[in-house]
């Protein structure tokens, strides 16, 4: 019987915590937000989750989940009676599971790794590397919607959450560098896509506006050339 | 008719996973070896985006990533259940099989490829990442409970290779002393049936990991071939 006791451990930027907030709000389930200081942990975190001090953690009842993509699927999972989030077909779970760990282990990486690039050689590099990565989202898309609105069909599915919880660092990224990720010209779909995924009632309001997060990235990049400098 | 094939290599831990599973379900499958310096153009037209085993073919449905694979075998064919019914079980299991993918693989990995000087900081991480999944197996005789589980089949590489791959080297890595619930998982996970009947031959693995790191150098090309295959995953998010 799903219970309401519900707590999510995050913090509002970070595109994981992101993720399980679309889940939760896809499937209208209450919840209590508990914002976490990563640079101070609180006792309640490390206790959540000892194996990787790290957020998101989910608290259901007195049950921690951890790790984004194992929460959102538990939370498919458990409230089964609510809108599906992974397709029902196991060959369309499997693509759909396969890009998410690619844009996890592969294509975010490259944002990670562009916070300390030293030289315009390796940033225009790596710039390259994510944009090929956006035209491969652009085919699976295309592939994956079969001409509805979403990756996941007629509604908002997995590789939706995935991929589109890092729409406002996509953006504020593009301020950084000068360069406009999703250009219409070269992955429409996306772009129509990425429009009506974050004007969706369960997503919007969820990433904190663009001018925010560019401040945030302010701070990442200067405490990355600080450690650098070391 | 099912047709179910893998593309495999045979010293390859991922490809072992996929095996196990295949195993515990009783599907009959066509087992495919490719030779890794000369990828056929079958395993680059089924995974075009990593070139990589394992690939698993369903009725002509390529199928890539081995932990995709599981999940996809465990959700297609339905007895002998690899991952637990209740979500909150199915979520631990799916945590700790990525703990071992993502963080006690590599380390073991790189243990094997240190130089002398790399050994004892390597070796230190490796301790660490055994001692976190000790205590989680704790009483229990596997990681997924009185059978086998997804957890286990993919620490395969804990429960055979790495036994057999660290005597040959002389490493002293995984110790029956330092982790003597691991070990004893280890046997038994070893004894199992459906590992068994896959289980690359002990004397094949010995001659194929040459002693290492005491100054002397390994077969290059081998060791270029294994770490195109098996560059350490990208860390946790």
């Amino acid at each position: 019987m799903p219970t309401n006791d519900v707590k999510l451990l995050g913090a509002p930027a970070s595109q994981y915590v992101n993720r399980v907030q679309f889940a939760l709000n896809l499937k209208s389930i209450d919840y209590e937000f508990i914002p976490q200081n990563m640079r101070e942990k609180s006792e309640l975190l490390l206790k959540s989750n000892p194996v990787h001090k790290n957020i998101p953690v989910l608290l259901h009842g007195d049950k921690p989940i951890c790790d984004s993509l194992v929460i959102v699927q538990y939370i498919d999972e458990f409230w089964f009676d609510g809108p599906s989030i992974l397709p029902s077909d196991p060959y369309d779970r499997a693509i759909a599971r396969f890009w998410a760990a690619y844009i996890d282990d592969k294509w975010i990486p490259f944002f990670k790794e562009l916070t300390t690039a030293k030289d315009e050689e390796s940033k225009t590099a790596l710039v390259e590397k994510i944009l090929e990565g956006l035209k491969l989202f652009e085919d699976v898309f295309v592939k994956a919607s079969k001409g509805k609105c979403f990756f996941g069909g007629e509604t908002i599915g997995f590789l939706d959450i995935v991929l589109g919880c890092y729409l406002g660092w996509l953006k504020a990224w593009g301020i950084q560098l000068d360069v406009n990720f999703l250009d219409e010209s070269k992955t429409p779909a996306l772009v129509g896509w990425a429009e009506r995924f974050s004007s969706d009632k369960a997503i919007h309001g969820i990433i904190p506006e663009t001018e925010e997060l560019f401040r945030i990235l302010q701070i990442i990049l200067a405490r990355a050339a600080d450690a650098a400098s070391k | 008719m099912e047709e179910v094939k893998l593309f495999g290599y045979w010293v390859s831990p991922f490809c072992r996973s996929v095996e196990i599973a295949l195993n515990i379900k009783g599907i009959q499958y066509e087992y495919i070896e490719e030779d890794l310096t000369n990828k056929s153009p079958q395993l680059l037209q089924y995974n075009p985006v990593y070139k990589k085993i394992p690939v698993l073919l369903h009725n002509g449905k390529p199928i890539v990533e081995s932990m995709v694979i599981l999940e996809y075998i465990d959700e297609t064919w339905k007895n002998n259940p690899i991952l637990p019914e209740d979500p909150f079980e199915k979520a631990r299991a799916r945590f700790w099989a990525n703990f071992v993918d993502q963080k006690c693989f590599p380390a073991l990995w790189k243990t094997i490829w240190s130089t002398s000087e790399q050994y004892e900081q390597n070796k230190a991480e490796a301790l660490e990442r055994l001692k976190v999944l000790e205590n989680e197996l704790g009483g229990k005789r596997f990681f997924g409970g009185d059978s086998i589980g997804m957890v286990d089949i993919v620490a395969n590489f804990i429960g055979f290779s790495f036994r057999t791959i660290q005597e040959a080297l002389k490493l002293d890595v995984f110790t029956e002393d330092n982790f003597p619930k691991l070990w004893e998982w280890a046997e038994n996970f070893a004894n199992c049936s459906p590992v068994k009947k896959c289980l690359p031959p002990q004397d094949k693995l010995i001659a194929n990991f040459p002693p290492a790191y005491m100054g002397k150098t390994l077969v290059s090309s081998f060791q270029s071939r294994l770490q195109l295959q098996f560059h350490p995953p990208a860390a946790a998010k």
